[in-house]
């Protein structure tokens, strides 16, 4: 059995406030995720999804239990082999979409010739070939998150995670990202881990879905969806999908209610 | 150009036909002020003569020096203060009183440290802008979309490339705003200093001739400072432009 | 109170902030005055012994008077003027967008440029000293209470015709809590900027006054008296800014 791509064992994460006081955000989380799956994590708001993805990038350490990476424990490091597209716009306006995009490859020290081949086949790939010269204030939102996306896929990471990255789009466009993204997945053979809080895109692009209760985060479910590979936003069609979301809804309700209602404040319950 | 604009050269064509007008019916008689038709050719008579060359050198030197000292220390201590929690907990009330004390009265006791040399006018100038720039590069740092921290961490990036690459470019606007301020502040404190009291720069020459009586020499001078000012801003604002025009949104 | 619990009270850490940087610049004056010497500084205890008899001199009060008088003219007059130009300039939008450029770029330049100009106008006295202060204050008040009006949503004006408020109480409670903050940022700035005139003024436009006794030091050789005089100054701005700027504070959380 291959060691998985990556690992949290017993992981926990508590927040120290300004104040001082202790904020139990998530775990205790046991999670493996398999080489090459498709992964999508849903739950209700404030539930420590992104907690949950900082801690397999290494961008932050576990107050308790291990995370592993391809079997090495991570040290707060981010390990190479790792990618993220963040929530928020992380494309960077001073350099244009082609810049932009060789910018990880650059640092890493590859030989310029490789570096102008895989940006190339990126921008093409991305359908940017149109703006490789623009300055990310050109373009719309979606466009800046492809640029992003790109960023990460040219430095060919094993382990790809995503932390809402459509959220700041529209329903359709979401759709039609969310299509693309499995192609790339396809073709790129990386395990990937994307967070989301709409249940209609954790259920439509995942081989497995993790669902979350609220806040101490804790994994209350795992779906099997049993899609194929060859799959698109047109399994919306299919009757598993409708049984699978309402499966998910069923179990996520009452956790954002209790999201819901919770104070502001955030202390720990004890 | 837009109604705006249009309106803006007409009020200040306006205004200044008024004046020639005023002045030149005597309604302003001429031992208050002369028209700024004679201002500008008594002007061009001096630049021409030679005459500025002087008090321009000295005051350009004493502006740079000044913008120089403040725009370095200032970036310097910026980065300072934002590395160092404790330090800018003393810094914050500092740079908030800050503007608030009258510096000039600094001046004279600079002069009694310095004598009465260049070096007082650089120090007026300098502590004026100082604390404009401290303020920009703070503000430029802090402002850092966090996201890009992270990327930066993500690609694994040293804390000098992270510097250079992301924080840098990140505070590019922020760090021009302290600029500008650093330039007008230095050329105000320099200025102002001179006038008061100093033996040489245009300042003293503007006082000069108002203690001779020599209305047409101060008022050529008090427009062409006047007309330095507005340049210098201009063209430190062209380039903030043309430096961050790809930023804007569209 | 133990260190933790002093740690988290922020009002107590900022007047140990504010007072550890006190204690450092009074140090760095010491230090200053034994490089430099008393040809050109008094340290702090004696400057601070000076000023306490100066306060208690008859001709020093009457200079101390002399620029309270104008300081105050000269904050009242700008921060009327500035205000009520402020206001009509952020409620008719052209006029305001025309004027802003306008303003801001006055307000960088050197006013010294302008001093001849009051000083031939005014005369040496009083007035002149008046209107330098509101000279160098009053952009800011006018700047700020612009900006203010132009913040005005739209939506809360909407709301106030929703609920039927009569046009006074739409001022009341609508219009004045939305422009009061920024107005009284930009009366603190042009507080400070005016003193500034004020005193500049006094430097070389007047025999009497707090600014002229500083410049008179300098021509008597009076050093004490123009440190003291400088350190009084200095006490009173800082002061005043910090009770105007906990003010601000203050208006800018209710609001």
């Amino acid at each position: 059995m291959p060691e998985p791509q990556a690992r949290l064992t017993s992981v926990t994460k508590v927040f120290e406030t300004p104040q001082g006081a202790a904020v139990h955000a998530l775990g205790p989380i046991d999670l493996a995720l398999e080489r090459g799956e498709f992964l999508t994590v849903v739950g209700p708001s404030g539930c420590g999804k992104t907690t949950l993805l900082e801690l397999l990038a290494g961008l932050t350490v576990p107050t308790a239990g291990v995370v592993t990476f391809e079997g090495e424990p991570l040290g707060g490091r981010v390990p190479p082999g790792v990618g993220v597209v963040f929530q928020e716009d992380a494309s960077l306006p001073w350099l244009t979409v082609w810049d932009n995009i060789a910018f990880g490859l650059r640092r890493a020290g590859v030989a310029a010739q490789e570096i102008r081949a895989r940006v190339d086949r990126a921008v093409d790939f991305m359908g940017l070939g149109a703006f490789a010269r623009a300055y990310p204030a050109q373009l719309s939102g979606g466009m800046r998150q492809r640029v992003c996306i790109a960023r990460t896929l040219v430095l060919e990471p094993r382990l790809i995670l995503l932390d809402e990255p459509f959220g700041a789009l529209d329903q359709q466009t979401r759709l039609l990202m969310g299509d693309e993204l499995l192609r790339l997945w396809r073709e790129s053979g990386a395990t990937v881990l994307l967070i989301t809080h709409a249940i209609d895109e954790a259920v439509m692009l995942a081989d497995r879905i993790a669902v979350m209760s609220a806040r101490p985060g804790r994994i209350i479910d795992l779906v099997e969806t049993g899609w194929p590979a060859q799959r698109s936003s047109r399994i919306v069609e299919d009757e598993a999908f409708g049984r699978l979301t309402a499966h998910v809804w069923s179990k996520l309700r009452a956790e954002s209610m209790k999201a819901l209602g919770r104070d502001q404040v955030g202390v720990s319950r004890e | 150009m837009s109604r705006i604009v249009r309106a803006q050269i007409g009020a200040i064509a306006s205004f200044i036909a008024v004046l020639e007008l005023l002045t030149r019916l005597g309604v302003i008689d001429r031992l208050t002020m002369i028209p700024p038709s004679e201002m500008a050719g008594q002007l061009w008579r001096l630049l021409t003569e030679g005459a500025l060359n002087a008090p321009m050198a000295q005051t350009f030197v004493n502006v740079a020096l000044a913008f120089v000292l403040s725009v370095s220390v200032g970036m310097a201590s910026g980065l300072a203060i934002h590395a160092l929690p404790r330090l800018r907990r003393l810094a914050d009330p500092l740079l908030a009183s800050y503007y608030a004390v009258p510096f000039f009265v600094f001046y004279p006791l600079l002069i009694a440290i310095f004598g009465l040399n260049r070096w007082p006018l650089v120090a007026i100038g300098f502590v004026f802008g100082t604390a404009a720039v401290v303020i920009a590069t703070l503000n430029g740092l802090d402002r850092v979309p966090r996201v890009m921290r992270k990327l930066a961490r993500v690609h694994r990036l040293g804390r000098i490339e992270e510097a250079f690459l992301i924080v840098l470019p990140a505070a590019v606007p922020h760090l021009f705003t302290g600029l500008k301020l650093a330039l007008a502040y230095a050329f105000i404190g320099v200025i102002a200093g001179e006038f008061i009291l100093s033996g040489s720069g245009l300042g003293h020459a503007i006082a000069y001739a108002y203690d001779s009586f020599d209305n047409e020499t101060m008022y050529a001078l008090m427009l062409f400072v006047l007309v330095l000012a507005i340049a210098l801003n201009a063209a430190l604002h062209l380039c903030e432009q043309r430096l961050l025009r790809r930023r804007r949104r569209a | 109170m133990s260190a933790r619990a002093a740690e988290r009270s922020p009002t107590i850490r900022r007047v140990g902030d504010t007072g550890a940087l006190v204690i450092i610049a009074l140090f760095l004056w010491q230090g200053l005055y034994e490089l430099v010497g008393d040809v050109a500084l008094t340290p702090p205890i004696a400057t601070f012994a000076h000023a306490g008899s100066l306060l208690r001199s008859g001709p020093f009060l009457r200079h101390l008077a002399a620029t309270a008088d104008a300081f105050a003219v000269s904050v009242a007059i700008g921060s009327f003027a500035g205000v009520a130009a402020g206001l009509a300039l952020g409620f008719h939008r052209f006029s305001g967008e025309v004027a802003e450029p306008i303003l801001t770029a006055l307000y960088t330049l050197p006013k010294v440029t302008l001093y001849p100009l009051v000083l031939l106008v005014f005369g040496l006295g009083i007035s002149a000293k008046i209107a330098f202060g509101i000279m160098h204050g009053i952009i800011p008040v006018i700047l700020f209470t612009m900006g203010a009006v132009r913040n005005i949503e739209p939506v809360h004006l909407k709301t106030a015709r929703v609920l039927r408020l009569s046009p006074w109480q739409t001022v009341t409670t609508v219009l004045a809590p939305a422009v009061i903050p920024e107005i009284f940022t930009g009366l603190r700035v042009g507080f400070s900027l005016t003193l500034l005139g004020v005193i500049i003024g006094e430097m070389f436009a007047s025999q009497r006054g707090l600014g002229f006794l500083v410049i008179n030091g300098i021509n008597t050789h009076d050093v004490p008296t123009m440190m003291a005089v400088i350190l009084l100054i200095i006490i009173f701005a800082i002061a005043a800014s910090s009770l105007l700027l906990t003010a601000d504070r203050s208006l800018h959380r209710r609001g």
